[in-house]
């Protein structure tokens, strides 16, 4: 947990991710020392993938690229690596892209959604952290105003990233408390309003009703905002992904996705699915409890890290 | 939870069913479908992987059934095999230890122990009527003590007080000495979230268990978990010893691959299921009603499972006509063994007559093989029609030439017949009894003697 040592971001993601990585491309080595790309061996990988929470759809495309190029050629493991890697590559580099905040708009608004449990509170207490490094002042709306003791983790969050926290009681409505934390932040000119919001089930219309409630009071203030409005995804998670990403989409308008807890035995591979299919930007993934273990999205280590190769893009 | 998973499977098997008579190659062909339509559900690969060969290995092994078509016995097996998968029987938390009985909550960040600790503390308390303590392991999380504090005075149940610094597993030491000394009958000891591969934090809930000895630890998952469920489950068996799975968010709209994965990977009965946010949303687990959720073809199964009733009923009621009016024959006795062996011997004959089990055991140990089938078959069907309609006339001329013809000794032809003597004796015996056939357990023991069938 207490992560002490002080390590580059991009060690502690290639960490967590060759972690994670390390059953599939032990599978992979097994199967391929330098032999012909067959059907069965075509079917093992796919079924890598589909361990990987790729999905069946998502595993069977990779795979049938795969099988395009080099099917039946004699292939050692680390080519199939590489290959993998690069298919996976193409489908991540689009959508990996920075969260970009404007702060001329005092504040640029955002917003963070997602099912309960994902890391929302979390990784708003590590990007408020990272903003205020980087130079922005940060204002933090404790919008979870129905959890037990969620108002007062984000707090600890604040004191953590030493910014401050609007919040109000127990049971208020999460949407008066976000307009007043908006008029807050105008008031006092800050750069970045992050605000929190209790986690909820997709599938439950009346939780998700009040979503959309929070955002169109936002609005009433700023018509542009909310600017960003993040949905945060536990990289646990299977395909019920899916159904989340489409269902917070039509109630708060998605702009971009977080992946959490890459740092545990799950993969995350889902991530490659919604990629192709919703195209929607991947700006960061969390892999750990502390307060930096929050990285950007970066395709080609995500994609080498998940195919088992030693990232040697950046040092 | 499941409903897609249902109507999914619902598709493969009407398919199947609108197409009457089946080939091996359309059950393949379903199968493939079903593999889909579990991973999909997030159900983890190697209990696909297991659940496919099982029903594709059933399916061909098995005879269908009359009145009922092949696709209705494909369901029932799928069906047999998803109750397999999912235990049968609904089981309650474990208290049978002396109190203040520790129980144990653990699984990985976010998936809900705070909140199952709270409402099994509040279930406990009023439907088993015991006094419950809560405490909160969790030194790390932000708020996770005040989370547990403010969930435990919702539900009424007396909170651990904090005292700050102190660490996990003299938390737990206090836990206990504090129920022991108030009288409490269960604690439930809520921990921080631990990723599997987290050695330190791993190593500290062993030592908390140590500590304090919990007759139940139960490993809370999120029913949103895809293909990690393996490794979690896994982990947190072998590492910490789990002993059942409470299931959180099954409120949602997940396919239930994680309910379905996670008893296959750690035997682990599925205890509770965390039906929402509230404090009072939890249930109990019944395996068997889940399967023919999942599967939403009861009709189908329970057709199945009267056709298996009614043609136990109908071979035997005809084979008792023929007892009853004497006119068994070595023919007849020749036909049941051919029966036998197309029916897949005496393996498949044993799996498709429910209640003969409990004869496998009996038969084993008297030498009634498929072989010694095969064999009597072959004495018989060296006589001839003359001989087999009326035994009486085999004299030692005829045995020898018999014996010679099936390529056995003449002892052999001898002990059929002496079996064949006292069969006939046992089917008067039987034709007393009523409704029982020749395939109940007590005729069958009947029909071997007792030093057993020759070699
Ligand atoms: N290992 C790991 N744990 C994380 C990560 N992000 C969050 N967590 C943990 O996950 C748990 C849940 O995080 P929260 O931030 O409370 O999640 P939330 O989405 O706000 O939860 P609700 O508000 O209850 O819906 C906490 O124990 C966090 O410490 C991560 O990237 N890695
Ligand atoms: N809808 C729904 N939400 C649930 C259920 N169980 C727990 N939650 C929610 O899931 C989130 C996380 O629950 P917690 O009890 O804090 O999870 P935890 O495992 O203690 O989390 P950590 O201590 O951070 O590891 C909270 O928002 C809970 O309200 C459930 O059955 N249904
Ligand atoms: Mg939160
Ligand atoms: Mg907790």
């Amino acid at each position: 947990m207490a992560d002490e040592k002080k390590r580059g971001w991009l060690g502690r993601l290639r960490e967590g991710l060759a972690r994670t990585a390390s059953n599939l491309t032990g599978g992979i080595t097994a199967i391929f020392t330098k032999k012909k790309l067959d059907d069965e061996t075509l079917e093992n990988l796919e079924e890598l993938l589909i361990a990987a929470d790729l999905g069946v759809g998502a595993a069977s495309a990779v795979t049938k690229r795969l099988a395009s190029t080099r099917y039946n050629k004699e292939i050692s493991a680390e080519e199939v690596k590489e290959a993998l890697a690069e298919e996976v590559t193409k489908i991540l580099a689009p959508v990996a892209l920075p969260l970009i905040i404007d702060a001329s708009r005092k504040p640029h608004v955002v917003l963070v959604t997602g099912v309960n449990g994902t890391g929302k509170t979390t990784t708003i207490g590590k990007l408020a952290h990272r903003l205020r490094q980087q130079g922005h002042s940060v204002m933090m709306a404790a919008g979870d105003t129905f959890r037990a003791a969620a108002i007062e983790q984000l707090q600890v969050w604040g004191e953590r990233a030493g910014v401050p926290v609007v919040s109000g009681a127990v049971g208020a409505d999460a949407a008066g408390l976000a307009f007043e934390a908006l008029q807050r932040a105008k008031a006092d000119s800050i750069d970045v309003l992050l605000i929190d919001t209790a986690g909820r089930l997709q599938n439950k219309a009346n939780l998700m009703a009040e979503l959309t409630k929070i955002v169109r009071v936002v609005q009433k203030l700023d018509p542009t905002a909310p600017h960003d409005t993040l949905l945060v995804l536990d990289a646990t998670t299977g395909q019920n992904a899916h159904s989340q990403v489409d269902l917070f989409r039509q109630a708060a308008n998605i702009t971009g996705l977080v992946m959490t807890k890459l740092d545990g035995t799950a993969r995350g591979g889902v991530m490659v699915a919604l990629a192709e299919r919703t195209k929607l930007p991947i700006h960061m993934v969390g892999v750990g409890e502390s307060i930096d273990d929050l990285q950007p999205f970066d395709a080609l280590s995500f994609a080498r890290s998940l195919a088992g190769l030693a990232d040697e893009t950046v040092s | 939870m499941f409903e897609s998973l249902q109507d999914k499977l619902g598709g493969v098997f009407s398919r199947l069913t609108r197409r009457g008579a089946l080939k091996e190659s359309d059950v393949a062909e379903a199968m493939r479908e079903v593999r889909v339509a579990l991973l999909e559900a997030d159900v983890a690969l190697p209990v696909v992987r297991d659940f496919v060969r099982k029903v594709q290995e059933q399916a061909v092994g098995t005879e269908v059934l009359r009145g009922i078509n092949p696709a209705q016995q494909v369901i029932k097996i799928v069906h047999d095999e998803l109750v397999a998968m999912l235990g049968s029987e609904q089981e309650p938390i474990n208290l049978r230890a002396n109190p203040p009985v520790p129980v144990l909550m653990v699984g990985l960040q976010g998936s809900g122990k705070t909140t199952t600790s709270a409402k099994l503390a509040l279930k406990l308390t009023n439907k088993e009527n015991k006094k419950v303590l809560l405490a909160s392991l969790d030194v790390y999380r932000p708020a996770a003590q005040e989370q547990l504090r403010v969930l435990g005075e919702q539900a009424g149940v007396k909170v651990l007080p904090v005292i700050p610094g102190q660490m996990p597993v003299d938390i737990a030491k206090r836990a206990m000495q504090a129920g022991a000394l108030q009288g409490y009958d269960v604690v439930i000891l809520d921990t921080a979230g631990r990723l599997a591969i987290d050695e330190a934090l791993m190593a500290e809930v062993v030592a908390v268990k140590a500590a304090v000895n919990p007759a139940e630890i139960l490993l809370v998952v999120d029913s949103l978990t895809g293909q990690d469920a393996v490794n979690t489950g896994k982990i947190f068996k072998d590492r910490v010893g789990i002993t059942g799975i409470a299931l959180t968010r099954v409120d949602g709209d997940a396919r239930g691959g994680a309910a379905l994965s996670m008893r296959a990977v750690t035997g682990c009965p599925i205890k509770l299921l965390g039906v929402g946010e509230k404090i009072d949303a939890l249930d109990d687990f019944h395996p068997a009603r889940v399967a023919s959720r999942i599967l939403g073809m009861g009709d189908v199964v329970s057709l199945v499972e009267k056709a298996a009733a009614t043609i136990e009923k109908e071979d035997a009621e005809k084979l008792e006509q023929k007892m009853l009016k004497g006119q068994f024959d070595l023919d007849d006795l020749a036909k049941q063994f051919r029966q036998m062996r197309k029916m897949g011997g005496m393996d498949g004959l044993m799996a498709l007559l429910p209640g003969v089990g409990k004869v496998k055991k009996q038969m084993a140990e008297s030498n009634i093989n498929d072989q010694m089938l095969a064999r009597q078959e072959a004495i018989i069907l060296s006589m001839t029609r003359k001989e087999r309609r009326k035994p009486d006339v085999l004299n030692g001329s005829r045995r020898r030439r018999i014996a010679a013809g099936a390529g056995v000794q003449v002892q052999d032809v001898n002990r059929l017949l002496k079996q064949f003597q006292q069969m006939a004796q046992v089917m008067k015996k039987m034709g007393k009894l009523q409704k029982k056939g020749a395939m109940s357990p007590q005729a069958l023991r009947n029909l071997i003697p007792p030093q057993g069938y020759g070699r």
